[in-house]
């Protein structure tokens, strides 16, 4: 199975980063439900509208981890807008590929983003 | 690393016995067994010896009720599409449960596509398929049912002297897919009264690409395959002299040494099973307690996905699966599971460990050793699960 994997992919699913919970999260993201395989929770700390911090939480396979990880290392520095502009094929891509089976945990993993942004937005409206 | 294999129902490795039996038909005796020369006779005496061992694990009163195939999957599909073609002028029902192998499911599901009727029977939450519903689904139309005698994924077995008995009394032919009983549970076709029978040489320590049907003495059913002479004009095309022969040696071995097998090999899976129900919190057993294959313990870790379990035991050298979403190709939970009426997250998170003859107390050991730690660092990533 692990050779259906890219490397990348092993890497994140064997060292997650930024597993965890955050309490005082600027954005909170929830997307998924048990049928479907998937959950995911993003959280994320916004400091003069750039991304200072992100932390996940995943229910699901080898990928939808992959992909949770991944996705909080790319928004890691990056202004709310750019974070925005993330696609699920962006962080397939920075994964070196997903099988194609596989390819809708990154789409969740992009929901999970825009979910979390669409949350930060609400309890911090643009002036 | 250590490496242990507890994937038995997906496959078996190879006995060196049988590799030692199936040789010759590479090297020496390579005739074609229809041939009328030595060549071909020294093959064709291959594939009958093989046909009587065969017979024998499975208590068939003549060895011309074994056709060789090409494995279970077309047994399965000859067993059935052969019964619906012969007896269409007699009717267009046929019943299953809602647990089978997909290769009768999705058999049934193609024959639906011309015009059949299909009932899939629910089962209990042990896995079980009812008996009163199966007397009242079937009708003056229904031609064959077909059940499996023990499931792939939780080890259940079915009372198949009972559907048996049903079938007979109501004149309805009588099809189970013993694929993963066999060799793991006394299986005799004489006493049980069933029609038709399916098997497979890799599920017993026997070679990949070999399967048989037991077909009753005086049944005939519209073969699959047409083409020469084969198998009494069964199943056509070269037989596969070596795979036969393996499969002949791997029934005579299972036959021999089953019953000391089934004991030691209950003893392990019984002392992993309690090891992990004891030992991580929020674990449930799918599948009867009792009356299940010796070898299968399919448990449910909550709060978890399958395929991350499965990931990291394979990083330890340990090998296991799951019928669950993601692993099998296919987005769907586990239908057996759903058919049990298991919660969604427990489908999800479930794992089967299927062990075999060469399993060690070591190997239970270090699986029981590995596991918790691997547990505990998923959950903790889990949006599920609350620590208490």
């Amino acid at each position: 199975m692990e050779g259906q994997y890219s490397e990348k992919v092993m890497d994140h699913f064997k060292n997650p980063r930024n597993v965890g919970d955050m309490p005082d999260a600027d954005g909170t993201g929830h997307v998924g439900n048990p049928t479907c395989g998937d959950i995911m929770e993003l959280y994320l700390k916004v400091r003069d509208n750039v991304i200072v911090d992100a932390k996940f939480k995943t229910f699901g396979c080898g990928a939808a981890i992959a992909t949770s990880s991944m996705v909080t290392e790319l928004v890691k520095g990056k202004s709310v807008d750019e974070a925005l502009k993330i696609s699920n094929r962006a962080v397939a891509e920075a994964l070196g590929g997903l099988p194609p089976i596989k390819m809708h945990c990154s789409l969740l993993a992009e929901q999970a983003l825009k979910s979390a942004i669409t949350d930060y937005y609400k309890k911090h409206p643009k002036k | 690393m250590e490496k242990v294999y507890l994937d038995h129902n997906a496959t078996t490795p190879l006995d060196p016995f049988v590799l030692e039996a199936m040789l010759p038909y590479y090297k020496d005796i390579f005739g074609n067994a229809s041939s009328i020369h030595e060549p071909g006779r020294l093959a064709r005496k291959g594939i009958d010896e093989a046909r009587v061992k065969v017979a024998s694990l499975l208590g068939a009163k003549d060895p011309d009720e074994i056709i060789f195939t090409g494995s279970g999957t077309e047994s399965d599909n000859y067993a059935i599409k052969g019964a619906a073609a012969a007896l269409k002028s007699r009717g267009n029902h046929i019943i299953t449960s809602s647990i089978e192998h997909q290769a009768v499911l999705n058999t049934c599901k193609f024959l639906e596509n011309s015009g059949w009727r299909v009932t899939y029977l629910p089962v209990d939450k042990f896995g079980v398929v009812d008996m009163e519903e199966l007397k009242k689904s079937i009708t003056a139309q229904t031609i064959l049912i077909s059940i499996m005698y023990a499931n792939n994924e939780v080890g259940t077995i079915q009372p198949i002297d009972q559907i048996a008995k049903i079938a007979k009394e109501k004149g309805v032919l009588f099809h189970t897919d013993a694929v993963q009983a066999a060799g793991k549970t006394p299986v005799d076709v004489s006493k049980l009264g069933v029609d038709m029978l399916s098997l497979s040489a890799h599920k017993i320590y026997g070679p990949k690409g070999v399967g048989a049907l037991y077909l009753r003495k005086g049944l005939k059913i519209t073969p699959l395959l047409h083409g020469g002479h084969h198998e009494k004009n069964r199943r056509a095309g070269t037989e596969n002299v070596a795979g036969i022969a393996g499969f002949g040696k791997a029934a005579e071995l299972a036959a021999k040494n089953m019953r000391e097998e089934v004991t030691n090999i209950k003893a392990l899976r019984d002392r992993l099973e309690k090891g992990i129900l004891e030992k991580i919190k929020y674990t449930y057993l799918n599948g009867h307690p009792e009356n299940r294959l010796c070898n299968t313990a399919n448990i449910s870790f909550e709060f978890l996905e399958g395929e991350s379990i499965i990931l990291n035991l394979d990083m330890e050298g340990i090998s296991v699966s799951t019928g669950s979403a993601c692993t099998s190709g296919s987005l769907e939970p586990s239908h057996v599971l759903t058919a049990m009426g298991i919660d969604t997250v427990r489908t999800q998170g479930s794992i089967r460990f299927s062990l075999g003859k060469w399993n060690s107390e070591e190997d239970i050991d270090y699986v029981i050793r590995i596991l918790p730690p691997i547990i505990e660092k998923l959950r903790k990533m889990s949006p599920l699960y609350k620590e208490t």
